[in-house]
């Protein structure tokens, strides 16, 4: 064990002996390993954070046509360290009638249930908060955590758009989760466990985006309806309720909502990285062979982790600057009639081709799980285009009928 | 006093805390919250225990779905939901004097148990206990019954509920 094989188990052994010859008891020495291990981990995704802000402004830019921040510091990298200077020095305004305990508890929570998600976010095979056999559901739960920070901040506000916001919120939320749990057990089958460690390995030899592509579908749309992001951002949708749940927060306390969202979005992308493109892993047992074995080394699972993470990242705001923000009803409709029936079919057909092609060899495997997924997603389309045509029907013979009988009153 | 034991009393102490200003505190969406505290304690207890996968279960399903609607139903009512009367009946001591008999009664059947006082056993390392746990759920000769039976008295109310909802179309 060096240094270069496993780090963060080298440190801690190192800490460990110096602690323990400085005369400390080993139940202290956990305890104080642990919480350094903790805090090492809070801070690098905070300070993921502060580099993402400067990411979303510049693709932001691109994608719109513009050059994004480019005064302060190279390519404008200074600029969120001067958004933060700007956010902290701002005044904090606490409306009147707020209920003071829960304003402040919002922000707070918001932040806080991101960063538990990387807990179990597995940066490479030697490099992890914990390796959970219920990760999957410890996914979902911490979305519970991040809609009750929303609807507290929303509530707390004494504000009637930010209590609109947070009722959205609420109605997004629960809809969303239910696609969103169901597609999840597709992974949970595909690698028969629920661990993400598990999951990862699981892909090294194909990635479950092939086995799969309509679980992985599925499953963005649902992780960005539970971000809130746009065409699902509802709950501040700046051009009906000025900026939803977060409209009476001033300075760092809107900070931490922000922060607390683009990290939330990153995150989000680190498990679509794990779940369906082979995390840190994944290359088609590429790193199995003698030249390519560095791949195993856990400095470069990082920055393969990070990669692919950051590709998840990109999707998600590459269709948040793309799409139009969606009405409710459409919204609602959307998750009800089309995508949790969808994804029911998609878990089912998972699981009894899973068993249905076990003895096959593995192309047979991996091609007849493609295709049925295609089918599938072509009878979808088919059928959503069918009630399109047929909705249109409808309203031309409407409109028709209506200018007939006008005509008839001239 | 191991880690353990103070984990479990700090968090005993959360939830008893929590669960005393859930029916004290005068603001309604208060109480809800509070209710959520006490929730998450039984979470953090349920953890102590090496049953992660309840722990996960009792956030998802009370936190993540109960809770939130409670606080639902109540951002909906008057934002002052502020009861001004009394909070006790004049026959308090009544319930209370029960309480605290029940509470005698079950300390005192607990202590007898030869169970009482051992530390719990460590799950040995290679045993999959949610593995475990889902086997039994759908094995013949274990809970297959029950478990179907639950999930079809679940499909009854959903329906009933779609019903209902759906109003009288004739």
């Amino acid at each position: 064990m060096t240094i270069l094989n496993d780090p963060i188990n080298f440190i801690a052994g190192w800490m460990r002996s110096l602690l323990t010859g400085w005369g400390l008891p080993n139940g202290l020495t956990t305890v104080i390993i642990y919480f350094i291990g903790i805090t090492v981990l809070i801070v690098f995704a905070m300070v993921l954070d502060i580099l993402l802000v400067w990411v979303e402004r510049k693709v932001v830019a691109r994608f719109q046509d513009r050059l994004g921040p480019n005064r302060i510091g190279p390519f404008g990298l200074i600029q969120p360290f001067a958004d933060i200077i700007k956010l902290i020095i701002k005044e904090d305004i606490t409306p009147a009638g707020a209920d003071k305990l829960l304003y402040n508890l919002g922000p707070v929570l918001a932040i806080a249930s991101v960063i538990i998600l990387w807990a179990i976010l597995p940066l490479s095979a030697k490099i992890f908060g914990v390796d959970l056999n219920v990760a999957v559901l410890y996914l979902v739960a911490a979305g519970a955590l991040g809609t009750l920070s929303i609807i507290v901040g929303g509530w707390a506000s004494n504000n009637k758009y930010a209590l609109l916001g947070a009722f959205r919120m609420v109605a997004n939320m629960i809809s969303y989760e239910i696609p969103m749990v169901v597609v999840l057990l597709i992974p949970t089958i595909l690698a028969d466990t629920m661990s993400v460690q598990g999951i990862t390995q699981a892909q090294s030899g194909m990635w479950f985006a092939i086995l799969s592509p309509l679980a992985l579908i599925i499953f963005i749309i649902s992780a960005i309806a539970e971000l809130g992001r746009s065409p699902f951002d509802l709950n501040e949708a700046e051009s009906e309720i000025v900026a939803g749940f977060h409209i009476e927060y001033t300075g760092m306390k809107f900070g931490l909502f922000y922060a607390g969202e683009l990290l939330h979005a990153f995150t989000f992308g680190g498990f679509l990285a794990v779940l369906f493109f082979g995390g840190y892993g994944g290359f088609f047992g590429l790193e199995n062979t003698g030249f390519f074995s560095w791949l195993n080394n856990p400095f470069v699972q990082v920055v393969v982790f990070l990669t692919k993470a950051m590709f998840g990242y990109w999707v998600i705001m590459w269709i948040k600057y793309s799409m139009p923000r969606i009405r409710i009803d459409h919204m609602l409709a959307f998750n009800w009639k089309f995508l949790t029936p969808l994804a029911l079919v998609v878990l089912v057909n998972t699981a009894v081709l899973s068993k249905v092609l076990l003895g096959l060899p593995n192309w047979g495997y991996v091609l007849g799980m493609f295709f049925s997924n295609i089918v599938i997603g072509y009878i979808a389309v088919e059928i959503l285009r069918a009630y399109g045509r047929n909705q249109r029907k409808a309203e031309a013979t409407l409109s028709s009928q209506r200018s007939q009988s006008q005509e008839q009153a001239l | 006093m191991t880690a353990d034991q103070i984990i479990f009393l700090l968090c005993a102490a959360l939830i008893l805390g929590s669960a005393l200003l859930v029916v004290t505190t005068r603001k309604l969406i208060h109480a809800a919250l509070w209710l959520v505290v006490a929730l998450f304690g039984v979470a953090i207890l349920y953890a102590i225990l090496q049953a992660g996968f309840l722990a996960v279960v009792q956030v998802v399903v009370y936190i993540g779905a109960i809770a939130i609607l409670f606080i639902f139903a109540v951002m909906l009512t008057r934002r002052e939901m502020l009861d001004k009367g009394a909070q006790t009946r004049s026959n308090w001591w009544l319930p209370a004097l029960l309480g605290l008999a029940i509470l005698t009664g079950l300390v005192f059947l607990i202590i007898r148990q030869p169970a009482f006082g051992r530390t719990a056993a460590q799950i040995p390392v290679g045993v999959d206990t949610l593995r475990n746990l889902g086997n039994a759920l759908v094995s013949p000769d274990a809970f297959v019954l029950p478990f179907e039976l639950a999930s079809v008295l679940l499909l009854a109310a959903l329906v009933g509920a779609v019903y209902i909802a759906s109003g009288n179309k004739k």
